[in-house]
């Protein structure tokens, strides 16, 4: 039953970096931008992370460091992608080699450091009940701050006006713009949101899961986050199940590993990979859903006064 | 302030300076790095640009590398013309090296070579069985090609490891994963005696020829095109876009699954977990740098494993760290980009902003 | 159409110059390029005959695959490069290079190092094995050290550790301390040299407690920080409460730190990791061995062949032992080593049984290199099976 339960806790843990990059990469492409570069800038903000609390010993500068590496990557793409109207897959993509080499390259004095002991964190009271308690209530702050980011961004998105008009910029731009929107202006604040909550989730990585620096650490979850925000049919609150579901699928294959099951751990390592193939085919098999729900502009440029 | 100007016509002077342009970019940002490193920036810059060229050896090597990158690359460059954005090549590559490896498996002592036909001939249909998936999916289930290539690859190596550490796994070889060493008669044959580089390069070379041919004086490969760049018309004018799709995803999955072939059955000798080398992805860049166009994919294939080569001669001659190369890599896509851009627009300095850009661009 | 073609024409003319440009700047350089011709027959010349101590140092070359940094296996190549620098001094000359990958590309390292002047070469991972020969049979007066490996030729012989000696002292003190009598590894690749580590901490457990389990998760890599992570906290959820890793990073013991649990380190030193949860470090320390093939080379007393140092020779040592494993238990390690290092203990002497109740040694017999070098099975004790079959 024990057992049970901290895999229950491990999920949250392993899923949480995945919500915050996926909701973040969210708000990018509910503007109408898809940004490949997750994964690079990722791994900056998880060396700026690690360096930060390196130095000052806050895991909350971290976060802070970590943001501000993203959001400053996902800027140089923004003014690319938005304003030089360079090829927003390409320059993606870019973002992601150059984020790989850059980190593995400022990281190279940081790979023997290792930080002071990580505090144990419970909720009081709840954090003590039989079962629930570990399950659930035992985890980093992060891990609720996520839980209320979406709900915050579910409200952001569907409540209030700059939401409705982060919307409208993804569905027409040229609506928007025809109506005197600054298009272009606000997609470079998605974009650059979208980089800094990548940016915490890279520092989450470094700080709190494996509290190390070590080249390429980040090790696809950039990737993945992408294929969590079609996966969630661009909707917060099926990002945040699509992250847990995947969380909870690397854990139980080492879970499954451990108990001896005898099924070979290269196809348990498969497992989390194909479980997205098989949602994405799902989720995707209806157009009339995906155009439904998708932004219209999606990786589309645009030029205004055309 | 500063005002970016669309131009009535791409301009064709810009469009050969801009490589140019970015490489100088990158090559003095290299040459900053290297001040920054404590290191001499002409030691540094010589060892990416001059000593990869030093001697026959050396140019051997350069081809040895460039080989898988011009072959993918050039599948890539016909498949992102399509607008299929095909990034999984490095599972395509894998999913012919395993194919290409069952088949050299086979070979006894006394096979005659021409077994490396069927080899590579495997490698082909490995690499596109794998795409064929994505192709499938995209068809028949509107799935991203780009997330369902992706997790493919994840997928691709997992498969590779299940195989030598299992079912194919050298018997003598003490529980190490790795197939055996294949036979003499399998390995691709070299062109010089004593250099690594064999056929595969010059079958890299004709598939420049062929995809040139393909994509500027077949008419299939401008239905492609026209595909890519403007799907509403080329429906109108009934190319098939589905045709498309799979053309675009068969070409670029068999060309990763020969270099594939070539890798295992050349320099390799063998199948093991480390085939995967990430050539799939420098691949990506390969195709872009190389502007999509078979003879561009020639010369940046050479300038990536100059890279790739500059970067280990740095390391081992000057104690640089491997990071650099692709620091590298990445300027030098971003700088390449970025001056891109002014082959459509020009830089020109207003006085005052006028309400809307002069000329609207191109369509 | 004849817009591209002439692009491509236009191109063809500016990357060829920037060819030409940078051939007539390689030609500024040619002086560069004398030394390290001259070095060359100077190498063949230093392996054909015995270098006197006055003639050049030796140039040694290292190769590693992973950084220097990783506070584990690499680093722990590096201490032993330093330890043969010092003690060697003016007589030898060592370079290294890091994170080399054990593919096709290894091979071009390894000629590289060659043509630099190097005649003693270590290649300190299995993967560098098929290029190592390659480059061998291509360069005779060279003398080539491989890690890990089984293939030799007449200019290149193969060195290990017994790591399977510390992971037994490791275990001992596993079973000494488990409350849950649960214990784990994270293995990193299903070879024969982890399987055994993985058996020999059983053995060694099951030596002061009889009735310890283990549990073992495999990452399928040699380092990746954020899997060794959730593999070792599934051990752990699993009810593990002293984990043991054949992976090169820290990431283990900082989780089981996280969890209030123990755990080892491996290859190095790794107390400053996890101050709480440090049991001991089982290490390999290269130095003395690296010492001795520098002086064979020197001295022409150098010959191929299979070396497999452990305690006995000083290459493998548990260290750090915390203050929170008593003396009891640590006089009981302490009698192991001694009796290691004279040869008067043997781990794995018969009855030993396989998981499946099979006997794999009979009662008395002591297991030979040979059947050591092959173990693919777990023994009694370990829950589930060996990856890959039998």
């Amino acid at each position: 039953m024990d057992t049970y339960a901290l895999l229950l806790a491990a999920t949250l843990n392993a899923g949480t970096v995945l919500a915050i990059a996926g909701l973040g990469l969210l708000i990018n492409e509910r503007s109408g931008i898809v940004n490949l570069g997750a994964e690079g800038m990722m791994l900056v903000a998880a060396i700026a992370g690690f360096a930060t609390a390196v130095q000052t010993g806050s895991d909350w500068l971290a976060f802070g460091a970590g943001a501000l590496a993203g959001a400053l990557m996902a800027g140089a793409f923004g003014v690319l992608v938005i304003w030089l109207n360079t090829n927003q897959y390409a320059t993606g993509l870019a973002l992601s080699l150059f984020g790989n080499g850059f980190s593995a390259f400022v990281g190279i004095k940081y790979t023997q450091e290792h930080l002071a002991a990580r505090p144990h964190f419970s909720v009081p009271l709840l954090g003590d009940i039989p079962f629930i308690g570990p399950a659930l209530f035992r985890q980093h702050p992060m891990v609720y701050l996520t839980i209320a980011f979406m709900g915050g961004l579910v409200w952001f998105l569907y409540r209030s006006r700059a939401g409705l008009v982060l919307r409208a910029v993804g569905e027409s731009p040229e609506s928007a713009h025809a109506l005197g929107y600054p298009v272009r202006r606000i997609r470079l604040i998605a974009v650059m949101v979208g980089g800094a909550l990548c940016g915490v989730a890279g520092a989450y990585i470094s700080v709190v899961y494996t509290p190390l620096w070590v080249e390429g650490m980040v090790a696809g979850k950039g990737w993945i986050a992408l294929a969590l925000t079609t996966f969630a049919t661009w909707r917060p609150s099926r990002v945040l199940l699509g992250a847990y579901l995947f969380g909870g699928v690397t854990m139980l294959q080492f879970h499954l590993q451990g108990e001896g099951v005898a099924i070979s751990s290269q196809l348990l390592t498969m497992l989390p990979y194909l479980a997205t193939i098989a949602v994405l085919v799902l989720i995707s098999r209806n157009p009339v859903w995906i155009r439904a729900n998708m932004p219209a502009s999606l990786g589309k440029p645009f030029f205004p006064g055309s | 302030m500063l005002q970016l100007e669309a131009r009535p016509a791409p301009s064709r002077a810009m469009s050969l300076a801009s490589p140019l342009i970015a490489l100088l970019v990158t090559v003095l940002a290299g040459a900053a790095l290297f001040a920054l490193l404590g290191k001499d920036p002409s030691r540094g810059l010589a060892m990416f640009f001059v000593e990869p060229f030093r001697g026959a050896n050396a140019v051997s090597e350069l081809c040895v590398k460039a080989t898988p990158l011009m072959l993918i690359g050039l599948g890539l460059a016909v498949c992102y013309r399509a607008n299929v954005w095909n990034i999984g090549a490095e599972g395509q590559f894998v999913l012919g090296a395993i194919a290409a490896s069952g088949v050299a498996m086979h070979a006894s002592a006394d096979s005659s070579h021409w077994i490396v036909l069927p080899i590579l001939l495997a490698g082909v249909l490995g690499g596109m069985a794998w795409a064929a998936i994505v192709a499938f999916l995209r068809d028949r289930a509107n799935a991203s090609e780009i997330l369902v290539s992706l997790m493919l690859v994840y997928v691709a190596n997992q498969l590779l490891n299940y195989l030598v550490y299992g079912a194919w796994k050298d018997p003598d070889g003490y529980g190490f994963p790795q197939t055996i060493t294949f036979l003499d008669a399998t390995r691709i044959p070299r062109l010089f005696a004593g250099l690594r580089v064999n056929i595969g390069f010059v079958a890299a070379l004709v598939s420049v020829a062929t995809f040139w041919l393909f994509l500027f004086r077949v008419y299939g490969g401008f239905q492609m095109q026209v595909g890519g760049l403007a799907a509403a018309a080329a429906r109108y004018a009934g190319f098939s876009s589905r045709r498309a799709l799979w053309v675009a995803l068969m070409i670029s999955g068999g060309m990763a699954g020969l270099a594939g072939a070539f890798e295992v059955a050349g320099p390799i000798g063998q199948l093991t977990p480390y085939v995967p080398a990430g050539y799939g992805f420098a691949a990506i860049i390969v195709a872009y740098v190389g502007r999509l166009n078979p003879v561009g994919v020639l010369f940046s294939s050479l300038l990536m494993s100059l890279f790739y080569i500059g970067g280990e001669l740095a390391q081992s001659r000057l104690g640089l760290p491997k990071s650099l190369t692709g620091v590298f890599q990445g300027v030098l896509l971003f700088s390449l980009l970025a001056s891109d851009t002014l082959i459509n627009y020009r830089v020109r300095w207003h006085a005052a902003h006028p309400a809307h850009p002069v000329k609207s661009p191109a369509a | 159409m004849t817009t591209s073609t002439r692009r491509s024409v236009l191109r063809t003319t500016a990357w060829s110059s920037l060819a030409i440009a940078a051939a007539l700047a390689g030609c500024t350089k040619k002086e560069e390029a004398a030394p390290v011709a001259a070095s060359e027959p100077a190498a063949a010349s230093a392996a054909a005959a015995p270098a006197s101590g006055a003639s050049a140092p030796l140039k040694i070359a290292f190769a590693y695959l992973g950084p220097v940094g990783d506070g584990g296996w690499t680093f722990a190549h590096d201490n032993g490069r330093k330890a043969l620098e010092k003690e060697l001094g003016s007589q030898v000359q060592t370079t290294f290079v890091e994170s080399v990958p054990e593919s096709a590309d290894a091979e071009r390292v390894f000629r590289d190092m060659v043509a630099q002047g190097n005649t003693l070469i270590f290649g300190t991972s299995f993967g560098y094995m098929e290029p190592m020969l390659k480059v061998a049979a291509d360069n005779k007066g060279v003398h080539f050290e491989h890690a890990t490996g089984y293939k030799t030729a007449d200019n290149m012989r193969t060195y290990d550790n017994r790591t399977y000696e510390g992971a037994y002292m490791a275990g001992v003190i596993a079973g000494g301390m488990t409350k849950s009598n649960t214990i784990g590894v994270v293995g990193s690749i299903p070879i024969p040299e982890v399987i055994r580590n993985i058996d020999s901490y059983t053995l060694g457990a099951q030596s002061v407690n009889p009735k310890v389990k283990v549990k073992v998760v495999w990452v399928n890599e040699w380092f990746n920080p954020p899997k060794e992570t959730e593999g070792a906290q599934s051990l752990i959820d699993g009810g593990a409460d002293v984990l043991l890793q054949n992976t090169d990073s820290s990431a283990v013991l900082q989780t089981a730190e996280k969890n209030g649990k123990y755990a080892f380190g491996w290859d190095s030193d790794m107390t400053a990791y996890g101050p709480k949860a440090h049991l001991a470090s089982s290490v390999n320390i290269w130095g003395p061995y690296y010492i001795k093939a520098a002086k064979d080379a020197i001295n022409g007393t150098w010959t191929t062949g299979k070396v497999w140092w452990g305690v006995k020779e000083g290459a493998i040592d548990l260290v750090s032992i915390s203050d929170k494993v008593p003396a009891d238990l640590k006089a009981k390690v302490d009698k192991v080593k001694a009796g290691l290092k004279d040869g008067s203990f043997s781990i794995w002497k018969g009855p030993i049984a396989d998981n499946t109740g099979k006997e794999v040694l009979k009662k008395d017999v002591v297991a030979d290199d040979g059947f050591l070098g092959g173990i693919k099975f777990f023994v009694k004790g370990v829950e589930g099976q060996v990856p890959g079959g039998k």
